[in-house]
């Protein structure tokens, strides 16, 4: 019987990164605010004083720059995590992510490679309006040459650091903006790295497939317990790993309950929730036994009001409506 | 094991043979072929069955005790299985 | 190029219902590979085909009902060139409905157009082809869309198999005992035979043997019954266009009996090349499958001879009927102890009546007497079997 602890998705995040620069002295933290101020998030206090400026380096404001930077140094043998503030302003360094980071392998023949990992903040939910509320996930899950990941839990947050810093290639690690706060269990002791590839079942059913991500998965979950009130009973895959998708794990649920419904903070158009729609319906298309739905951000720069910003961006009621409709009921 | 459990175990074994009788209720005292259209390669497929899941060897001569639910239960008593 | 056609599957089969194809075209073939899956009135049976080659073109499509004898299909050699591109529209060379004559195995005539269209899910397809029921038949739920819920509601009360309608078999026994006895003059040679040699030896290899080795009492039956036939041309093989061929094998049929009602005959092909063993699996395997609704198109139609056996509790003695166009069939009634008289004593022996019916336009009394003298000889030595 493994003890278990609970602690925060913030905690879990700054003791993957403790750990991280304690057993591989070529890891180093840089970013907007990591050192002095501790994080934006707050996920790096206290690492500064504990681990000093050459492995804790405060950045200028300048994403296309230290990015670029930090590609460099994972060139040169080191294994940087770079942190962008949040998944909005790497649209500024889009192209160091794009056309060096994620292509360097490829077009230097299989010479050079950029172990590199970049953690983003991502998602609304906190009123930051139209310019600081975006979900690109799914950009940078197009990209071949990136792995993407969404840790939705506090032992993913805490356990899937270590398996990208180990990882020969770029690795784009997003939390979402609401989850720093929630709690939830990791192993009091033993290796707590975790696997990178896999989809997970977070609520065994029959009914409907329930599809999602990140931020999404607690919204799922409430919209099962929902359901299961009302007699439906909803199968909650988080996806975890956004590139590769584990087409495995979702064909097998939608196999089985023949209804799939994929929650997807980003907008509804050419969105995540589109491309495994897509493969459902390539390979469970026979399965299937009503449309594969989806809930995604309304088609709308995220607003600034909260009664606005809830309506433009996924929510459990919706999720409930969604599953009513896929099984007719 | 109880009475009960074992029954249940017979009436597994009688269902895997002949699936279409699944959750057809089994008079105990009557036997199987006349509550039901079993023949004896039913009859033959249902001991093996039983052989399958107990492990006990069953000699042809008993075969005769395993004709109704009751007596498979009994049978399985005597036999020393699920003590 | 060959045609591959429809085959005739039964006595009285005149059409079939292709219900799914398991080969496409490009697809390498083997002689006996099963190619597809066709609905008659004895159920779903797999056909083979009979030819090496690649499946070049499909003719027919699934859910059509077409005449025997109609080409289903064509089958190219493997160096010759394909014949209509892949995926080119194939116009259906269905009959015209005036000449397929009807049957019960059709679907019910469709109701009247509705005016919305029906909805189907893929998934509720799929399962209404595994459960048999015909989407024309099933009631729409919300929506105006039939899904997996509506296929599952619409299946028969009766505990129906998949692919076997009951009363489509009724017809089809009908059909083809009224042809045996119509046809086929038949004449009956009886015999009872003293089994307890048989029995007692049996029972000694039962006693050997762990249970699920263990052979039921058809088995030797079965095996001798193929030895005798063997030296009885006369009663192994077909009668047809008035004339008789007999069989290089014995392609045995066995009449199995379906819970719910229903007899069908499926056969072990070159039954006398298989020893007691085999012979015992051979037969839990088709009467497995006969109960799953599963067997082979050369099972139904390449029969030469058939053997019935009552088993227990049922009756000392049959006459049975012979399943056209075959031209003998053995019956055996139940073992019964009886009063036998051996060396001017009476003792108790078990006993049981074997008789054979045959076909007076190819063998008369004698050659069916001299088959059940060989067969009685047979069961004296058990253990040569």
């Amino acid at each position: 019987m493994t003890l278990m602890r609970k602690i925060t998705y913030r905690e879990a995040v700054r003791e993957a990164l403790k750990e991280a620069l304690e057993r591989d002295e070529r890891v180093f933290l840089m970013g907007e605010d990591v050192g002095r101020y501790g994080g934006a998030y707050a996920c790096s206090k206290g690492l500064l004083q504990e681990f000093g400026e050459q492995r804790i380096r405060d950045t200028p404001l300048s994403e296309s720059g230290f990015v670029g930077a930090g590609i460099g140094a994972a060139l040169g043998g080191m294994r940087p995590i770079v942190e962008i503030m949040t998944v909005n302003f790497s649209l500024l360094a889009l192209d160091q992510i794009v056309n060096n980071a994620a292509t360097l392998r490829h077009m230097s023949g299989g010479q050079f490679s950029v172990p590199i990992v970049i953690r983003m903040a991502t998602g609304a939910g906190r009123q930051l309006a139209a310019q600081h509320s975006h979900s690109l996930e799914c950009w940078f899950a197009h990209v071949p040459g990136l792995k993407v990941v969404a840790p939705a839990t506090v032992a993913d947050a805490r356990g899937m650091l270590w398996t990208a810093i180990l990882d020969p290639d770029p690795v784009i690690i997003f939390e979402h903006a609401m989850l720093y706060n929630d709690e939830g269990e990791v192993a009091a002791e033993g290796d707590l790295a975790v696997d990178i590839g896999s989809a997970a079942v977070r609520r065994a059913g029959r009914d409907a497939s329930l599809i999602t991500y990140g931020g999404g998965l607690k919204k799922a979950l409430s919209a099962a317990e929902r359901l299961a009130g009302d007699g439906i009973d909803c199968e909650v895959i988080d996806l975890r790993t956004l590139r590769p998708l584990d087409d495995k794990t979702i064909m097998a649920s939608v196999v089985k309950t023949h209804r799939a419904v994929i929650v997807d903070e980003g907008w509804r158009s050419g969105s995540l929730a589109a491309e495994i729609s897509a493969r459902i319906m390539e390979q469970a298309l026979y399965d299937l036994d009503a449309p594969v739905a989806r809930v995604c951000s309304a088609e709308v720069p995220i607003p600034y009001p909260r009664h606005l910003e809830t309506a433009a961006t996924p929510q459990p009621e919706a999720i409930v409506s969604a599953v009513k409709g896929v099984m007719r009921k | 094991m109880t009475d009960a459990e074992l029954a249940e175990l017979v009436k597994s074994a009688l269902f895997k043979v002949a699936p279409d009788l699944e959750g057809e209720e089994i008079a105990a005292e009557q036997r199987f072929r006349d509550q039901f259209e079993v023949d004896s390669m039913d009859l033959f497929n249902f001991v093996i069955e039983l052989h399958r899941a107990t492990g006990i060897d069953i000699p042809e001569r008993d075969y005769p005790r395993l004709e109704t639910l009751a007596g498979c239960v009994a049978y399985l008593k005597a036999k020393g299985f699920g003590k | 190029m060959i045609e591959f056609r429809m085959p005739s599957l039964g006595a009285d089969m005149e059409a079939g219902k292709l219900v799914e194809w398991l080969k496409k075209p490009g697809d390498l073939l083997s002689r006996g590979d099963v190619i597809a899956v066709v609905e008659t009135q004895k159920g779903a049976i797999e056909i083979e085909v009979f030819n090496d080659g690649v499946l070049d073109e499909i003719l027919t499509k699934t859910g059509e009902n077409v005449p025997v004898g109609h080409v289903i299909a064509t089958i190219r050699g493997k160096d010759e060139a394909p014949g209509l591109a892949p995926g080119a529209a194939v116009a259906p060379v269905a009959a015209t409905p005036a000449k397929v004559p009807p049957k019960e195995a059709l679907p019910p005539p469709r109701p009247e157009a509705p005016a919305v269209q029906v909805q189907i899910t893929p998934a509720a397809r799929r399962r209404a082809l595994e459960l048999g029921i015909d989407l024309a038949t099933v009631k729409p739920g919300p929506r105006g869309i039939v899904g997996i819920d509506q296929v599952e509601a619409a299946q028969p009360l009766a505990k129906e198999r998949p692919g076997i309608v009951f009363d489509e078999m009724r017809k089809a026994i009908a059909a083809a005992m009224t042809r045996s006895h119509r046809e086929i003059p038949h004449y009956y040679v009886t015999s009872t035979l003293d089994v307890s040699p048989l029995m007692s030896w049996l029972e000694e290899e039962n006693v050997r043997r762990p249970v699920p080795a263990r052979l039921i009492y058809a088995v030797p039956l079965i095996r001798a019954a193929a030895l005798a036939l063997k030296s009885a041309s006369e009663l192994n093989g077909h009668y047809e266009g008035g004339a008789f061929e007999p069989a290089g094998h014995i392609n045995m049929g066995i009449a199995v009996a379906m819970r719910g009602g229903g007899l069908i005959a499926p056969a072990i092909l070159e039954v006398e090349t298989l020893g007691m063993d085999h012979l015992m699996e051979r037969l839990r395997d088709l009467v497995a499958r006969v109960r799953g609704g599963r067997l082979r198109s050369s099972e139904l139609s390449q029969g030469t001879v058939t053997f019935s056996n009552l088993g227990d509790e049922t009756a000392d003695a049959i006459l049975p009927l012979i399943y056209p166009p075959q031209v003998a069939i053995i019956g055996c009634g139940q073992i019964a102890e009886r009063p036998w008289v051996d060396d001017g004593k009476v003792i108790v022996r078990r006993t049981l009546t074997v008789s054979v019916a045959g076909d007076h336009r190819v063998s008369d009394g004698r050659r069916a007497a001299q088959f059940l003298t060989h067969f009685q000889q047979l069961l004296h030595n058990p253990e040569k079997l």
